[in-house]
């Protein structure tokens, strides 16, 4: 047999080392979102049931924010309330919403019984402008500069750890960086 | 105080591996006795040294010692003792220790088990390198006896998921597997230095292959159980990166199970062997990687670090990198003696190899294309069941039409012919199922019935050679049930791993594809129907649990209006952590689970509830054990070569190929 034939495996593996190499550069734990950095996706959303302002690309600019995809039906929407209350409360983060998937009227009952953390609501009903962000599944949060870029996408619950220890911090570096059209 | 105790023995562990990695190459090259024996020594005072550093870890566990930070984050004074225990596994730093531990436990026990020979001194010399490398690791990134100043009062809980009988044994099976891989890689690693790869080689080393095989079978079926009663989607198997890494090892170290026995019986496929006891290794580090790293997302890692990552990749490169570049060296000086027929036994079992392999490879490309896609265009995808279902189970249709007939060739020269007339009374049985299976499953995939036809095919054909051999078609039951004993021990782990085998594969279709599934609103008194049974929901109550809060739903399951049994299900929320868990209602049947969880509650439509009934489940995790079992019976063939180190291969399993 020809020597060169010995040497297939270890090529094979130096291949597979670039790639695993490569592949090693690329941060893992906030996953997809190809919006990283990107500006938000343009929607106009219309208010829920009850409420009489909605939720539009244009309303969140220049400020620093959380955009949380929510649902009535939604489990882990139910563990992550109470923090994003106390987020809401505790450290004046605006907090916009969008309703994602809900029956007209279960979204507003919800947050009656529950309380509201979200300065906006949007209604998403059809879900279209949770495709645009690219959704996932519910509780799903992105962070959005002051450019109105999103910044960080979060699927799961936000736990009062997950804020104080990854969320915050980049709150907080986001607010002291330049804002508006200027910069 | 026992923290810096642990540290302490663990460096101390660590210059006793880097005295086991070179002294006996040293000793070897120098053709020094002494000092090549000294390896044995090293490999147990290693051992010793990692055993304490873990007893170590495991009393801060289990006293709370919170001044620790692998304790406070995996732990909670009211989380249940054996959690306790079991959480010392249950993080990144933890289980890198058990797995440091497994692997001085394994160099101990074949130091204890081999006399003296150059092949044992260098395989302990290797042992000793990969020992060093992944001591080093715990050492410098993965601390687990850090302190935390200062200490907080209480912990943050062990991920509630984990907290379940079934997955605090998982790792250390699982473990005991890819870890043993290290030792047959070791001797492929010392038998090529030697560049004698032989009969005897095959001999010392099928034991240890054995054992890391019947591990890896356990720990993936004993991950795969868990997976079916606490994650609550009725599913036991995802595909899942995780699970994939455990599957990969496996398949290798089965193709490596059989190929060293043609390198037994016949001195041949020797190039192919060393290549696969490399290979298994490295599916098994990779394996590792994979977890640590977070390279590929997935609920199971528990380790996010890309900084860990690089430690292991030159752990990786290394061990890897140098095997086979040691191989491209060494493997073209390697002879085969025999000439190689195609239709015989070890024919059939390269063929098997190349089934396995070629498995292998689907699934390695389907849990790294993603990667391949991200770190090529910067797309995340992901590759879910349908790919493997295409790419995956043909040829794992392939080898099983081929298993029963193959298993049943002569060593040397067999006939295909006779091999398949011997069984024909089976290839009929396999079609009429087929045929049954399709009928009743309709309009299910065909393709599950077929599965089961080849699986009757192959179990069957197994038991049916197994009482040709024994003529209990032409003698009386007595007589038969005497040959049995007289089998090799070879051949009976044979026929009940392969049995077993069969026995997994329609437990498998019948859960994975025969299932029935049910989901719907249910209040107090409705009625859920699924697989024949009618199940009632009786109450749902709010229980208390030392760490969790539960909603437990009761069941009453009727058949035609009569009564049966209850069956109760839970979902349980852990505060600390902030997770939910579902405890299944199974209730096991052999034909098959009646399987319910308990979802969320609405106000209007009541509690959601999913009803499953998977046929023949429970034949999953019997024939399972049945594979472990054959492997082990398959390994108490060797022990006699180990006791008496006769010169001539003995009569027990010369005699197996001649039937």
């Amino acid at each position: 047999m020809n020597r060169a034939f010995f040497l297939i495996p270890l090529a094979a593996f130096i291949l597979l080392g670039v790639y695993f190499a490569v592949g090693l550069t690329r941060d893992p734990s906030h996953i997809p979102s190809a919006l990283i950095d990107k500006p938000l996706p343009k929607f106009d959303l219309p208010p829920i049931e009850g409420f009489e302002r909605g939720f539009a690309t244009s309303d969140l600019e220049g400020e620093v924010a959380l955009i949380n995809i929510f649902g009535s039906w939604c489990v882990s929407c139910i563990i992550e309330h109470p923090v994003l209350m106390d987020i809401a409360a505790r450290e004046g983060v605006l907090i916009a919403g969008i309703d994602w998937k809900d029956k007209p009227g279960d979204g507003t009952r919800w947050l009656e019984r529950r309380g509201n953390p979200y300065s906006l609501i949007g209604d998403d009903a059809d879900g279209r402008t949770a495709i645009d962000f690219g959704v996932t599944g519910a509780p799903e949060t992105f962070i959005i500069d002051k450019k109105g870029r999103i910044r960080h996408r979060f699927a799961g619950p936000i736990t009062a750890q997950i804020w104080a220890r990854d969320l915050k911090p980049l709150v907080e570096e986001l607010r002291n960086e330049k804002g508006g059209a200027d910069g | 105080m026992a923290a810096e105790l642990g540290q302490f023995a663990l460096i101390l562990a660590l210059l006793s591996a880097l005295f086991q990695g070179a002294a006996p190459m040293i000793g070897a090259v120098r053709g020094d006795r002494a000092l090549q024996a000294s390896a044995r020594s090293a490999a147990l005072v290693q051992g010793g040294l990692t055993l304490f550093a873990f007893a170590c870890l495991t009393y801060a566990h289990a006293v709370s010692d919170f001044s620790l930070v692998n304790v406070v984050e995996n732990s909670h004074s009211a989380k249940p003792f054996a959690y306790k225990l079991s959480g010392v596994w249950g993080n990144h730093e933890g289980s890198m220790l058990l797995w440091v531990l497994i692997l001085a436990a394994y160099g101990a026990a074949l130091a204890i088990s081999r006399r003296h020979s150059t092949l044992t001194a260098l395989t302990l010399s290797v042992q000793g390198m990969i020992a060093a490398a992944f001591i080093a690791f715990i050492l410098l990134t993965s601390n687990p006896f850090a302190r935390v100043f200062p200490a907080p009062a209480d912990g943050m809980d062990l991920n509630p998921l984990l907290q379940d009988p079934g997955l605090a044994i998982h790792p250390p099976f699982l473990y005991l597997g890819y870890v043993g891989f290290s030792l047959t890689f070791a001797f492929a690693v010392a038998g090529l230095i030697r560049g004698d790869i032989d009969a005897a080689w095959a001999r010392a080393v099928r034991p240890w292959a054995l054992a890391a095989w019947v591990s890896l079978t356990i720990g993936i079926a004993l991950g795969s159980w868990w997976a079916y009663y606490e994650l609550g989607w009725g599913g036991f198997w995802a595909w899942d990166p995780v699970e994939n890494a455990s599957f990969m090892p496996w398949l290798a170290g089965t193709a490596l199970l059989h190929s060293i026995r043609v390198v037994e019986k016949r001195e041949a496929l020797k190039v192919w062997t060393v290549l696969l006891a490399i290979l298994a290794f490295s599916l098994s580090l990779i394996g590792t990687f994979l977890v640590r790293s977070g390279i590929l997302t997935s609920v199971h890692a528990f380790a996010v670090d890309p900084a860990r990552g690089v430690f292991i990749l030159a752990i990786l490169g290394a061990v890897v990198g140098g095997s086979l570049l040691l191989f491209a060296l060494r493997a073209p000086s390697l002879k085969t003696s025999a000439a190689f027929q195609p239709v015989s036994r070890e024919g059939a079992i390269l063929l098997n190899n190349v089934f396995l392999v070629t498995a292998c490879a689907t699934v390695f490309i389907g849990t790294f294309h993603p990667l391949f896609i991200d770190v090529l265009t910067g797309e995340r995808i992901s590759v879910g069941a349908p790919y493997f279902n295409a790419t995956f189970m043909p040829f794992m249709a392939l080898m099983f039409a081929f298993l029963a007939p193959g298993a049943a060739l002569a060593w040397k020269k067999g006939r295909l012919r006779a091999s398949i007339e011997r069984l024909w009374p089976m290839l009929a049985a396999a079609g009429a199922v087929t045929i049954i299976a399709a009928w009743l499953s309709w309009p299910k995939p065909i393709a599950a019935a077929l599965g089961a036809g080849l699986a009757v095919w192959a179990g069957g054909g197994a038991i049916l050679d197994l009482l040709i051999r024994i003529k209990a078609f032409s003698s009386p039951l007595g007589a038969s049930l005497g040959r049995v004993a007289g089998l090799p021990r070879a051949y009976l782990g044979m026929t009940i791993a392969h049995l077993g085998l069969a026995i997994v594969v329609i437990g498998v279709m019948g859960a994975g594809v025969w299932r029935t599934e049910i989901v719907r609103f249910m209040q107090e008194g409705d009625v859920i129907s699924v697989g024949g049974f009618d199940a009632r929901l009786d109450s749902v109550v709010r229980e208390a649990g030392p760490n969790y809060a539960a909603e437990r739903a009761v069941f009453s399951i009727e058949r035609g209006g009569k009564a049966l049994r209850n069956l109760s299900t839970e979902r349980r929320f852990y505060p600390v952590r902030g997770m939910q868990t579902t405890e299944a209602g199974i209730w096991t049947m052999a034909r098959g689970d009646l399987y319910l969880t308990l979802g969320e509650q609405t106000d209007k439509a009541g509690w959601a509830v999913r009803a499953f009934f998977n046929p023949f489940a429970v034949w999953m995790w019997i024939g399972s054990g049945l594979l472990a079992l054959g492997g082990g019976v398959a390994a108490t063939d060797a022990p006699r070569w180990l006791r008496r180190r006769a010169p001539t291969v003995s009569a027990g399993t010369a005699t197996q190929g001649a039937a």
